[in-house]
């Protein structure tokens, strides 16, 4: 008979081979993850404490001249700014708030749409793929060139059926809306796309049982589909609303620096990379640009937190 | 000898791995920040980045000839004026080598950059070349070439403001600013489409033509270094060049620089436009333009002080101080603006900044009559700065546009010129200070 101390020494050399596998395992995990690592610390980690060291700094000029640190002088310069910072900040939120909730209600009403087979699907689906895989800058030539206000083909149209020519992107008013038009006539298929795989993941049967208790359509989908589609939906808001708030090649492309004439679709995209290009100001530039992390990472936080108060 | 129960190199800790991440990342930081200093070899190229301009592509058909003369090939890139001057900041502020000759505009980029230690001195260099023929430069061109008493780069095109109309729509040009307004008041038929004058209306790039009506008023951007824009004759100017788009200019004139404007007087939509000289070709090329026959040249009208058009040397060339080619690319500024070079590509339609090419019937005769005429006039009479003439030229244009915009649009002129005008003096101040950092 063997007794349990000579099982637990016969089984030692093999505790230390596991150990020297794991061991390894460990070793190759590193060496597996290097690559990756490399790159975030490159590109991500680097750019991002080298800008958080500028923010401090009276950077102007050249980045590589000599500079002093001052503190917290360009974070306190940038939120006292009522001129540019904070009505850019304003305009940053409310293109983004709305073109978001535009194409998902959009987006939601399109996937419903697709959601059962119906002739022409294919179709639809095909181009509603075009405007995302075109750049934002070709749309953004594209949309420029539609609009015009004197030669433009939008305006050929209006006039031909007797309503009054716009001046869409050329006034100072009607520049952010009709931009986000443009995004919404853009990224609403994105929308579509994910709701619609958010939708074929569903089971039937719920639905099917509240049709059998008598549920209308917008019951259904009001009680039914809506909560069940709310992780999917969720996560597409929050990408698409990152997305949005990056929104740059667009705005640039349409209305050159500084957002326009009177500033009117400056966000703080544009407004930082006007600080950088145009004024060579880096210290202050980054300072924006850190507290525009901030505040993405603001938007994010908000977006996970579930109604019972827990992050998603 | 006790056996080594641990074979081979000693096991990568976690630690270990954090110091040899870290020490990896630092070198490739580091090497991807450190420009290459190796002695050039004769296959590299001598890189000349330059805007998309009718100088750069009428220089680019005879590069093969400098490529001959230097045993070197020259790799020419050609960008926008912005993202070139976007260029230069992202490549010299990394210290890049890959750079040698830099198209740039002098008033617009090289105090700037002269403050950033990006340009290479030429002053021994063109003064010390008799073949350059240095003094053949015209002078307000060769003062905005130099800064500090160095000489930075050298001007190869100039600019003058002009006015373009039509002649089947008006028999003879308008010789003051009042005339100019009457008759495109009266010549603007809204409904039709048709507009009396089309001119830059954005904030920012419409300074430089504003410039002319605003010398033409007796105003300045800055008078004995102070903000000259609050003053009366820069406000009537504001409050003229706004009425004269807002009543009878297209419409969405707040949201056009060159690239709106000049499209709807080539396309006839509007009787007068005024721009630079520079630009004529595009009303002459039946690809782009339907005025061909009807477009007319003249200086641009004369205002309360008479007619003070800008003339400017619109771009010139300079030398990366970071070139390994100091040589090379000094070689290809004496050969593209010397003396034989300017005359060439001035025969060709494209006004440079030597007096001998001015002076010389067989270059002139390269320009319409009306056009030269109106050339040579703007070249006596012209002021040499067509924006404030700071280091922050980009914030500057920012600042002296709001009330242009305000104007446009139809809004109080003196209120905002009153706010802009406090924001430029401030800005003032803070420039100087810069500038003596």
């Amino acid at each position: 008979m063997t007794s349990t101390a000579e099982v637990v020494r016969a089984a030692r050399p093999a505790v230390g081979g596991e150990r020297t596998i794991a061991r390894d395992n460990r070793r190759l995990k590193w060496l597996m993850l290097a690559p990756a690592l490399a790159f975030v610390g490159l590109m991500i980690v680097f750019p991002l404490f080298y800008t958080l060291n500028l923010a401090f700094t009276d950077a102007f000029g050249a980045v590589n001249a000599a500079h002093s640190y001052v503190g917290p002088r360009n974070f306190l310069d940038a939120l006292g700014d009522t001129r540019r910072f904070w009505p850019a900040t304003g305009r940053t939120a409310l293109f983004t708030a709305g073109a978001v909730l535009l194409e998902t209600v959009f987006g939601l009403a399109l996937a419903m749409l697709m959601r059962k087979a119906f002739r022409g699907l294919r179709l639809l689906r095909t181009l509603l793929i075009i405007p995302l895989l075109t750049t934002p800058l070709a749309i953004g030539i594209l949309w420029l060139l539609i609009l015009d206000p004197t030669n433009g083909i939008a305006n050929h149209l209006l006039a031909s059926v007797g309503l009054p020519r716009q001046e869409f992107l050329g006034s100072v008013s009607q520049s952010l809306p009709t931009l986000m038009l443009i995004d919404v006539w853009q990224w609403t298929p994105m929308l579509t796309l994910l709701l619609l795989a958010g939708l074929s993941t569903l089971p039937d049967e719920p639905e099917e049982a509240a049709r059998v208790d008598g549920a209308g359509t917008w019951q259904r989908f009001r009680y039914v589909v809506l909560p069940m589609l709310g992780p999917t939906l969720g996560i597409a808001v929050v990408l698409r609303s990152v997305d949005a708030l990056k929104t740059f090649d667009l705005l640039y492309a349409t209305k050159g620096p500084g957002g326009g004439s009177d500033f009117e679709v400056e966000t703080l995209n544009i407004y930082a990379y006007g600080l950088t290009f145009d004024y060579q100001e880096y210290g202050l530039a980054s300072a924006v640009l850190v507290l525009f992390t901030v505040a993405i990472i603001c938007v994010v936080i908000l977006l996970r937190r579930r109604p019972g108060g827990r992050s998603g | 000898m006790p056996a080594d129960s641990h074979p081979g190199p000693p096991p990568l800790t976690r630690r270990s791995f954090g110091r040899l991440a870290a020490g990896v990342l630092g070198g490739a930081s580091l090497a991807a920040c450190a420009p290459g200093r190796d002695a050039p070899s004769r296959d590299t190229p001598l890189r000349v980045m330059a805007c998309n301009h009718v100088w750069s592509q009428a220089i680019s058909k005879y590069v093969p000839e400098f490529e001959e003369r230097i045993g070197r090939r020259v790799s020419m890139s050609m960008l926008t004026a912005d993202q070139l001057s976007n260029s230069y900041n992202v490549k010299l502020n990394a210290s890049g080598t890959d750079i040698d000759v830099m198209m740039m505009r002098a008033l617009q980029e090289q105090l700037l950059f002269a403050h950033n230690g990006w340009l290479a001195d030429l002053t021994g260099r063109v003064t010390g070349d008799a073949a350059f023929r240095w003094t053949d430069f015209l002078q307000a061109a060769r003062d905005r070439s130099t800064t500090a008493g160095k000489v930075l780069s050298v001007p190869i095109v100039t600019e003058r403001a002009a006015l373009y109309y039509r002649k089947d729509l008006v028999d003879s040009p308008p010789a003051t600013l009042d005339e100019l307004m009457e008759t495109s008041l009266r010549l603007t038929d809204r409904g039709g489409n048709v507009f009396g004058f089309v001119g830059r209306g954005q904030r920012n790039g419409s300074v430089s033509q504003w410039s002319s009506f605003l010398y033409s008023f007796g105003g300045d951007f800055t008078i004995d270094g102070r903000s000259g824009i609050g003053r009366p004759e820069a406000v009537t100017a504001y409050e003229f060049y706004g009425r004269l788009l807002r009543e009878a200019g297209p419409p969405g004139a707040t949201n056009m620089t060159l690239e709106q404007a000049m499209p709807i007087f080539a396309q006839g939509k509007a009787a007068f436009y005024v721009d630079a000289d520079s630009i004529y070709t595009n009303f002459l090329d039946p690809k782009v333009s339907t005025v061909q026959d009807t477009v007319a040249f003249a200086p641009v009208p004369a205002g309360p002080k008479g007619a003070r058009p800008y003339n400017i040397p619109s771009w010139s060339l300079a030398v990366s101080r970071f070139s390994l080619l100091q040589d090379e690319a000094w070689e290809f500024l004496r050969w593209a603006a010397g003396p034989e070079m300017v005359a060439r590509i001035q025969a060709d339609g494209i006004p440079g900044a030597r007096t001998s090419a001015w002076s010389s019937p067989a270059t002139l005769a390269s320009f319409p009559p009306q056009l030269a005429a109106a050339m040579s006039k703007s070249s006596e009479i012209g002021v040499g700065h067509d924006r404030p003439e700071v280091l922050q030229v980009g914030r500057a244009r920012d600042i002296v546009g709001r009330p242009l915009v305000a104007g446009i649009l139809g809004g109080s002129v003196p209120t905002v010129v009153r706010d802009a005008d406090a924001e430029f003096a401030e800005f003032l101040v803070r420039d100087n200070r810069y500038r003596e950092a």
